[in-house]
């Protein structure tokens, strides 16, 4: 009876062990995440921090952000594996560095550079209540013309 | 897995009816670093993330091991555009 109780009754709740153990360790850095990109107009995940990126494609994030004069939030999978993989899973994305505005991904460096290149990216700042530096600068070049 | 351009070239033109692709293997060839353009119609309206998230599905495997990856995607209207 004790064998038997072992066999059919151990697996079972082995297996919901494992179920509970693992949601568990996923819900939190999802729910991180969620918080982290909604309670911030912009968010960066990089590797490295602003001041020294550990990847060309999240230096180049860093430099177009710095450009926009775009304050910004951002986090370094680097310190962590939960967020590097967290993060991937999250917005269903495969690299590093991710952009996110107002709780939105926005995409990667080639998506970011293409909308700084495109102009795109000053109106989705725009949108978000942020004035692109590269914007404040056209308009008082245009106030001089006009002078 | 190592993967070489021509493979990526031959899955990407397949899976997304792509008329013009090219891969650059950026990493001396240790196939980690790859820079690809894909010029399709199936880009049609598509907004540039949605566009980049085709070809990550397509590339969904073999993204594991690559781990820079830089791509361009145009339709053949913006590809002629370009190129005039």
């Amino acid at each position: 009876m004790n064998t038997l109780l072992r066999r059919t009754i151990f697996p079972i709740y082995s297996n919901t062990l494992k179920i509970s153990c693992r949601s568990l360790t996923d819900a939190p850095i999802k729910e991180q995440i969620d918080k982290i990109v909604k309670n911030n107009k912009v968010v960066v995940f990089m590797k490295g921090v602003p001041d020294a990126p550990r990847c060309g494609f999240s230096n180049a994030v860093v430099q177009i952000m710095r450009m926009h004069a775009v304050p910004y939030d951002s986090h370094d999978v680097l310190s962590s594996e939960d967020l590097r993989q967290g993060i991937k899973d999250y917005s269903n994305w495969p690299t590093i560095p991710q952009v996110f505005i107002n709780g939105e991904f926005v995409g990667g460096c080639d998506i970011m550079l293409q909308m700084h290149q495109s102009g795109e990216l000053i109106e989705e700042l725009k949108k978000v209540g942020i004035k692109s530096a590269l914007l404040t600068a056209e308009e008082s070049k245009q106030k001089e013309a006009e002078k | 897995m190592v993967y070489t351009e021509g493979y990526l070239k031959e899955k990407l033109t397949k899976d997304l009816d792509a008329v013009h692709v090219e891969v650059t293997d950026d990493s001396d060839g240790c196939g980690a670093k790859f820079s690809v353009l894909i010029v399709s119609d199936k880009f049609q309206g598509k907004p540039l993330l949605a566009r980049h998230r085709l070809v990550n599905a397509v590339l969904q495997e073999e993204l594991k091991s690559i781990h820079a990856f830089t791509q361009k995607t145009l339709t053949v209207e913006q590809w002629n555009a370009q190129k005039s």
